[in-house]
């Protein structure tokens, strides 16, 4: 498993904040915001897989999305290798966009179905390099291997792909340009489970042979828990637990995270007999109006009086393990400001 | 019993059901039987065309036909074949005597009326109640599925209701004229799993208390581990092995659905360093099939499987699988 000790961070995010305005009235005055990502604080090292999970409209995806810049963040700070990209001017980030990219959810809707796979995965070669055509064919074809596409469907459009294939045509184009850092905005969601584990089984090889590292965003805890090497649950903007996969899993210290862990149904019908189910009330609370005090406060088991009144700050309460909880208080180690502070040990 | 009739609520023989589509024929449900006792979730797994939902939206007679054409099979309930019954007698058992709840909340509700009209809709049109009668039940019905408020929330849109919220009310429908079978088409997939632990508690309380039986469509094995009492699991428009849940998970005898157990991470127990994957891609149906339609993926695929289509065969209590292979033996089947 990976080890963050000696680890070179890779990217580094503090206190991001992603909120969008509400308009309203007839002259569209700004009225609200909703904080999709509101104070996101962690690292990602190099050659490890971080596992971003959380239920629809916690905000995983926007802080995805808001790390690569593909939106502009309201605040914080982005680095990536110790360059800022949260405020990066245009031709800045331009020079940075190759080693950072993306893979979508949907391989339907990312894929423009007017143009070739050759095309699609030649775009990024022709915005970023200086190939020559020859040269261009030769390393679309060495991408198509790489992701076990054949050689002869080059020129076919999108749609002539299954689900699977198509995904694979996706991350041959993430590939192009040979970056450092991925974001997987939840990639096998779209996908039927036999041709999941074929995905996955495909990013982690190519991880291996090009030492690449990823933001394995998901809602599915079990794939989750196979592919990352650490895990950071969102609720509502936040990030509420950070932890190694494995003690994360083993020993869930957030009361969010262990109901989100106690919900997902095993596939074994013994599991389900002794099972003691949390089962959470109610839904996740608007982002635009978030309760007072602890994001969780409204479904939480174990709320306390002080949860309504104090927002809990994410500290550090064992080596790597993460927590915004008002119940960890006494286990701090030490007051982190940050998340993602490094850990002397 | 009156007049000799089955234990079975729901008793389906042989069920084909074709597509005819401009670039030919798909054969999406090649002689699919089950049944269904009184008070019973029989879940049904399988990839996406698999046949799966294709199968109950045929015995319904949901479908659009044409395109869709029931070619063969008999679908009894209540004494009657509703594969053959006149379109008045399936619409008055469409809704009433059997419900559906489907995948999507948002797109199967109306967002232009109420909640509240929608409930009472199924209420005015089967069950002839007035408007005040009707509206004391949708009441009623949305306090039973758990929405609180009730007779305030009646005069909402959907809109107004979150995702789970919105597949109670969709429940609540389903539930309002007493159904004898609940058909569940991938109730929960599009929810959270927080919230499928809510919906999925809430079916089992209402299965206790109304007695009514489910057919449940999922790909999930999780959902059906913990709901199903018996398990139907598709490949290729077939019933490829049933059994009763336990046993299904404990004694798979189909080749698909050992690997599909073996795909899928758990978020406990020992962690795999590699996922099995099955290889290839899952059959088209464009003509009957007359072999096995999982051997190109199957690793213990024989001549005789790309020459016959195994049948059903017995292999245990209430456990059938339809493959030449015999894993209690470890030997092809000798018939």
């Amino acid at each position: 498993m990976f080890d963050t000790t000696g680890a070179k961070k890779l990217v580094e995010i503090r206190d991001l904040k992603m909120h969008f305005p509400i308009r309203s009235g007839l002259l569209r005055r700004v009225t609200g915001a909703v904080k999709a990502v509101d104070g996101v604080s962690f690292d990602i090292y190099e050659g490890e897989t971080l596992g971003l999970v959380g239920e629809s409209g916690c905000g995983k995806s926007t802080c995805g999305r808001a790390i690569l810049r593909l939106y502009d963040p309201t605040a914080g700070s982005i680095r990536l290798e110790g360059e800022e990209i949260a405020t990066a001017p245009f031709d800045k980030l331009r020079r940075l966009r190759p080693k950072m990219q993306m893979v979508f959810q949907d391989p339907q809707a990312s894929l423009n179905p007017r143009m070739t796979v050759a095309g699609i995965i030649g775009e990024p070669l022709m915005e970023h390099t200086r190939l020559s055509g020859a040269d261009r064919l030769a390393r679309i074809y060495e991408l198509m291997d790489a992701v076990g596409l054949n050689r002869d469907f080059a020129n076919r459009y999108p749609h002539e792909f299954s689900g699977g294939q198509r995904q694979r045509i996706g991350i041959a184009r993430a590939l192009a340009l040979n970056p450092k850092f991925i974001v997987c905005d939840e990639p096998i969601a779209a996908l039927d489970v036999s041709i999941q584990a074929q995905v996955v089984n495909l990013l982690e090889e190519l991880q291996d042979r090009l030492g690449l590292t990823y933001l394995f965003i998901s809602h599915d805890l079990s794939m989750v828990r196979h592919i990352a090497d650490r895990v950071a649950v969102m609720y509502l903007g936040r990030v509420v637990e950070l932890a190694p996969r494995d003690a994360l899993f083993a020993d869930p210290k957030h009361p969010y995270t262990t109901a989100l862990l106690s919900a997902v149904p095993e596939p074994d019908p013994a599991s389900h007999d002794d099972a003691e189910r949390i089962i959470l009330q109610g839904d996740v609370p608007s982002p635009a109006n978030p309760p007072k005090g602890c994001n969780f406060c409204t479904r939480c088991p174990q709320v306390m009086a002080i949860c309504r009144q104090i927002d809990p700050e994410i500290r550090e309460i064992a080596p790597g393990r993460f927590v915004a909880c008002h119940l960890h208080d006494q286990d701090t180690q030490k007051t982190a400001a940050h998340a993602a502070e490094p850990t002397e040990v | 019993m009156p007049d000799g009739a089955t234990p079975f609520v729901l008793d389906v023989k042989d069920l084909k059901t074709v597509f005819r589509t401009r670039g030919g024929e798909v054969h999406a449900v090649n002689n699919v039987s089950f049944t269904l006792k009184a008070g019973e979730l029989l879940g049904v797994v399988g990839e996406s065309g698999s046949g799966k939902s294709v199968t109950m939206m045929s015995l319904i007679r949901l479908l659009p036909m044409p395109p869709a054409e029931i070619r063969g099979g008999s679908v009894m309930f209540e004494g009657q074949d509703l594969a053959r019954v006149p379109e008045d007698t399936m619409r008055d058992i469409r809704g009433a005597r059997i419900g559906m709840v489907f995948q999507d909340p948002m797109t199967s509700l109306n967002p232009v009326f109420t909640v509240g009209y929608q409930i009472m809709e199924p209420l005015r049109t089967h069950m002839g109640l007035s408007k005040s009668q009707a509206a004391t039940r949708a009441a009623e019905l949305l306090d039973l599925v758990g929405i609180p408020d009730a007779r305030r929330r009646l005069s909402d849109y959907p809109h107004q209701f979150s995702g789970g919220m919105r597949q109670r009310v969709m429940i609540a429908i389903a539930l309002a004229c007493d159904p004898k079978v609940l058909i569940a088409d991938e109730p929960t997939t599009a929810l959270d799993v927080t919230i499928q632990a809510q919906i999925l508690e809430l079916i089992k309380e209402l299965r206790q208390k109304l007695g009514m039986a489910i057919v449940w469509i999922t790909h999930d094995l999780g959902v059906i581990a913990g709901i199903a009492d018996r398990v139907m699991v598709m490949y290729g428009g077939q019933v490829v092995e049933h059994a009763p849940v336990r046993e299904l998970f404990a004694n798979p005898q189909h080749p698909y659905t050992r690997m599909l157990l073996e795909t899928v991470p758990s978020i406990r127990g020992e962690r795999a360093e590699k996922l099995r994957v099955i290889q290839g891609q899952p059959p088209i149906l464009s003509r009957a099939p007359e072999s096995c339609p999982f051997r190109a993926r199957c690793p213990q695929a024989m001549d005789r499987c790309a020459r016959e289509n195994p049948a059903r065969y017995d292999v245990g209590p209430g456990h059938d699988a339809a493959c030449f292979w015999d894993f209690r033996t470890g030997a092809a089947r000798d018939v």
